[in-house]
């Protein structure tokens, strides 16, 4: 059951061969066994998710179950979910109960899923490590001494632990597609727009996009199914026709090479100087199981791609040092306990509610908002952001996915770059122009490196090619096995 | 020495959409505070602005009227600060390209001082941009501690900017007043001051003729025309002493106190924000398509400058009645209807009443033209029995006067009241011949050339008719009998 594609679970559910109660009540025992020594969660509410389970079970049973009915799903706790506490990781919100649905957790709620808890983050989804959560470092099912990435560290932890079917990220600079590689799963960022923002506690708005994280490229694309789709509450939701991100899954060329005619870009500035050797080799590998598949490799450039930290790294604060206004200790979250006036309320409050990443990163946003930096920093910025998103505008003049790897190193351990944050900036040096391009772009497990981690194939593809790039990626899970592997001792 | 007075204006109005600017939440003034704040208002964490596009619409119209660009692309940035009422931490606004650009209003000055005549001016408006309101402090009974409204966070707001075009307080004012009514004019806000739905910053500075501009300090908020008055000539007459004592305009932001008519600062420039504009990520810059700008257009009631002109060329009216006549589309409605009751050619009769007696009257009882307790059939109806010769002027001021406290249609009035006056010449002529019979001397007197006692005449007339003959045709009768 465990090992179970969301396909399969579907369907025992609607065969009644499980019921969602059953299998509600699995996983929450395995949490409770597995969950302290992984911190994959911030909050469990059983009783919330057996009801859920319950009113599942009902609508099995009435015939109208839908893909996804009775199937317990984790949440990322960035996502506002009525009745549930949502932290975004953060003691700002430690005491915060939603009083509504997030666009993504509603779409989950009327598909009839359940609702299995909520899931570790990095504060504000700030970080790759998910060291900056409130609630304790997400520890790595593969290695408990190692990190698990971030911020969706504790969604990439609960999934490779199989303490969910499949759960929920964010990416903002790389927050699905980081942890994914770093926790041998499959995660998909979507084409900016595609799923609605509403109700996702915002980091950098611009940016920040939901999609699903699981255990294959299959799976992914049925919750996309799920998630996907215009939202008249998100100004940037785009709108457009419903798509079966499925359609594609299992589109082959007939003759024994499936992916015959595929384009494959590999940037040389991916493979460059930073990268290490067990990544760089377990990424090879799968260009040339691609080739086998029939693909055929472009040696492509992203000339700008090398200023895509510094760029995000002014933008995103940017944004986030706005965003985080809010959080002033008036309405909800957290207040100090004591202060001598409003002044003092505002600085208390932030300076006790948030932690070091996040305000280094409100600073680093006041600054380059301010009047007479603006101009040097966050419109200079925006520049060059247009020029990363004209190269692949260039690339795909060439090829029809873009592939290299996700992270430029395996999981590393905790505490190891806590000093550094520049070194932890740029664990995000491959995932960042996907995010200031708005493009899609995934990461599926393609091998380990050194000390046996997972190591994670990044795929990027074209504006809305969400359903190519997730016929390319099953291909590649039809012939290998890396995907289906399992940490020990879970 | 004299001194020059520079004044610019900021005014904020309300749009008057049912929903606030960036979501579905009431804007209905006076509710018990904080039940109007929706989740959007309250800034929970996750939610985000949707644009109304009632409010885009009234800020074209506005852009229309004062014959402005239109932007077919303008952006929302964030203003941030923080404070209590701002649930975000920042102001959605409109900051280097509003949707309105430069346009112009004419205006009609009326000086405040003794012999100076009215004349007109054009003030140019630099922009119109859209804005979200922020909710309310209130430093009452809360144990020490400060209430939060959240009612009035997020209500739409057209912020228009003037030009420096204004150089006295009845220019300023004078603007004030046709910025109002053009505003309710348009239908894009109710005007209401009281309850904040236009509010003005006025910003004033004084120099020497030729010399370069002064030093500025902006009076906050005030929300009446005659406290507008006070508080710029107060703020003048405080910087033209403090300037000739020797002492410097620092720039600063100052409250005008009605209670002792002074202006008092309350911030200076060394205290001014940061506000670290920059484009709101959370929405699409603002396309206007030029369906939208037809559709607006043709949305547009006549304009009332093109309504004046009209009632110049059309009904040969003056510039004083034309402005009166279209202070407010309810006065300019009442008017047409009057002229469509009684005609063309009795324009200028509709236009004294209305001028005349509706106004006066209104101003007795305080009231503004769209409280009028008379209809336009009412008092159309009133001006049709003057057109036709059925009532005299004074018994149609009874007429008027009837109508306004009881009410009731004018022929009811003057059937009850007995006010129909004589034109049966005959009658009349019969009434003459008594009079001539009775005063033979003052006959006599008239004939050898004493012209004034007509009037007499005239007197004795209308008393013996009891008011009621018709007053022309009494003198053409009397005229005629008296030389004989």
């Amino acid at each position: 059951m465990l090992n179970s594609s969301l396909q399969q679970l579907g369907a025992a559910l609607r065969a009644k061969n499980i019921s969602s109660v059953e299998l509600t009540q699995l996983y929450l025992d395995r949490i409770a066994q597995h969950n302290p020594g992984l911190n994959a969660y911030i909050t469990l509410n059983p009783e919330m998710s057996l009801a859920q389970a319950r009113e599942a079970d009902a609508r099995i049973a009435a015939g109208k179950a839908g893909a996804l009915t009775g199937i317990p799903f984790a949440q990322k706790d960035i996502f506002c979910a009525k009745g549930w506490l949502t932290t975004c990781g953060s003691k700002m919100l430690h005491n915060f109960v939603s009083p509504y649905d997030a666009h993504v957790i509603s779409q989950f709620n009327d598909a009839g899923a359940v609702n299995l808890g909520k899931t570790n983050m990095d504060e504000f989804a700030m970080g790759s490590s998910n060291e900056t959560s409130y609630y304790g470092t997400v520890k790595n099912p593969w290695d408990t001494a190692r990190v698990p990435g971030g911020s969706s560290g504790g969604t990439a932890a609960a999934v490779a632990a199989r303490l969910c079917a499949a759960a929920t990220g964010t990416d903002t600079g790389g927050s699905i597609r980081q942890p994914a590689a770093l926790c041998g799963i499959s995660g998909l960022k979507p084409t900016y727009g595609v799923v609605s923002r509403y109700g996702m506690i915002a980091f950098a708005s611009s940016l920040d996009q939901a999609g699903p994280m699981a255990r294959s490229a299959e799976d992914l694309a049925l919750m996309m199914n799920v998630m996907a789709g215009f939202d008249e509450r998100d100004s940037t939701s785009l709108q457009r026709d419903k798509e079966d991100y499925a359609r594609e899954i299992n589109k082959s060329v007939s003759g024994g090479k499936p992916l015959t005619g595929l384009r494959i870009g590999l940037p040389k500035e991916f493979f460059a100087e930073g990268l290490d050797g067990d990544v760089a080799k377990a990424v090879e590998s799968a260009i040339a199981e691609y080739r086998k598949l029939g693909a055929s490799v472009v040696d492509i450039s992203l000339p700008n791609s090398r200023l895509s930290v510094p760029v995000y790294y002014v933008l995103a604060p940017a944004e986030a040092s706005s965003n985080l206004s809010r959080f002033d200790g008036v309405r909800y979250g957290y207040r100090a306990p004591e202060y001598s006036d409003l002044a003092d309320m505002y600085e208390k409050s932030r300076a006790q509610g948030f932690g070091a990443e996040v305000k280094r990163r409100i600073m680093i946003g006041t600054y380059v908002l301010s009047h007479g930096y603006y101009d040097a920093y966050y419109l200079q910025a925006q520049k060059i952001r247009r020029l990363i998103a004209q190269d692949f505008t260039e690339a795909y003049k060439q090829c029809d996915v873009i592939m290299g790897p996700t992270s430029p190193s395996t999981a590393f351990k905790l505490g190891e770059k806590g000093d550094d944050p520049v070194q932890m900036y740029l664990s995000d040096i491959y995932t960042i122009a996907v995010n200031l391009a708005g493009l899609p772009g995934m990461s599926i497990p393609c091998g380990f490196g050194a000390n046996n981690m997972p190591v994670g194939l990044q795929i990027i593809g074209n504006y809305f090619d969400e359903a190519r790039m997730l016929n390319v990626a099953h291909q590649y899970q039809l012939a290998t096995d890396w995907h289906s592997r399992a940490p020990q001792g879970l | 020495m004299t001194w020059e007075i520079v004044i610019g204006l900021e005014v904020h109005t309300q749009l008057s959409t049912n929903t606030k600017i960036f979501s579905g939440a009431s804007t209905t003034y006076g509710a018990e505070p904080n039940t109007q704040a929706d989740a959007v208002s309250i800034a929970l964490p996750g939610v985000l602005p949707v644009l109304n596009k009632g409010a885009v619409e009234r800020a074209i119209k506005f852009g229309l009227a004062v014959g402005a660009h239109i932007a077919p692309r303008s952006v929302f940035a964030r203003k941030n600060y923080f404070y209590p009422d701002l649930p975000k931490g920042y102001q959605i606004s409109q900051f280097d390209l509003p949707v309105v650009g430069l346009g112009a209003l004419t205006i009609q000055v009326e000086p405040f001082s003794g012999n100076a005549k009215p004349y007109e001016k054009t003030v140019r408006i630099t922009r119109a941009h859209l804005e979200e309101d922020a909710g309310k402090s209130m430093h009452g009974d809360f144990h020490g501690m400060t209430g939060i409204d959240l009612n009035r966070a997020g209500t739409p707001l057209l912020e228009i900017v003037s030009e420096p075009d204004m150089c006295s307080a009845a220019e300023a004012v004078a603007y004030a007043k046709a910025l109002h009514s053009l505003v309710r004019w348009i239908g894009i806000c109710d005007g209401n001051m009281q309850e904040g739905s236009f509010r003005c910053d006025v910003n004033v500075s004084v120099r020497r003729p030729g010399e370069p501009l002064g030093t500025r300090r902006e009076i906050k908020n005030l929300n009446s025309f005659k406290f507008m008055q006070q508080a710029i000539d107060y703020e003048v007459q405080w910087q033209i002493d403090t300037i000739e004592n020797g002492g410097k305009i620092q720039q600063a932001t100052v409250l005008f106190n009605p209670d002792t008519g002074e202006t008092r600062a309350m911030r200076s420039k060394e205290d001014a924000h940061d506000y670290r504009y920059f484009p709101d990520p959370d929405l699409l810059p603002l396309e206007i398509t030029a369906a939208m700008l037809e559709q607006a257009r043709a949305s547009l009631p006549e304009l009332p400058h093109v309504k004046r002109a009209r009632y110049a060329n059309e009904f040969g009216l003056s510039a004083y009645d034309t402005n009166i006549l279209t202070s407010s589309l309810e006065m300019a409605g009442l008017f047409d209807s009057c002229v469509s009751a009684v005609g063309q050619s009795n324009a200028k009769l509709c236009a004294n009443w209305l001028t005349g007696e509706v106004s006066a009257q209104l101003n007795r009882d305080g009231l503004d033209m769209a409280q009028c307790p008379i209809s336009a059939q009412q008092l159309g109806g009133m001006l049709q029995r003057i057109a036709d010769n059925t009532i005299s002027n004074s018994g149609a001021k009874e007429v008027f006067r009837t109508m306004w406290a009881e009410g009731g249609d004018a022929d009811a009035i003057i059937e009850a009241k007995g006010l129909k006056q004589v034109s049966d010449s005959g009658a009349i002529e019969a009434l003459v011949d008594e009079i001539i019979a009775a005063n033979a001397d003052k006959v006599a007197e008239y004939r050898s050339g004493k012209d004034k006692l007509f009037g007499f005449f005239v007197g004795l007339a209308m008393k013996a008719s009891k008011g009621k003959a018709n007053p022309a045709q009494l003198n053409d009768i009397l005229k005629k009998k008296l030389a004989g």
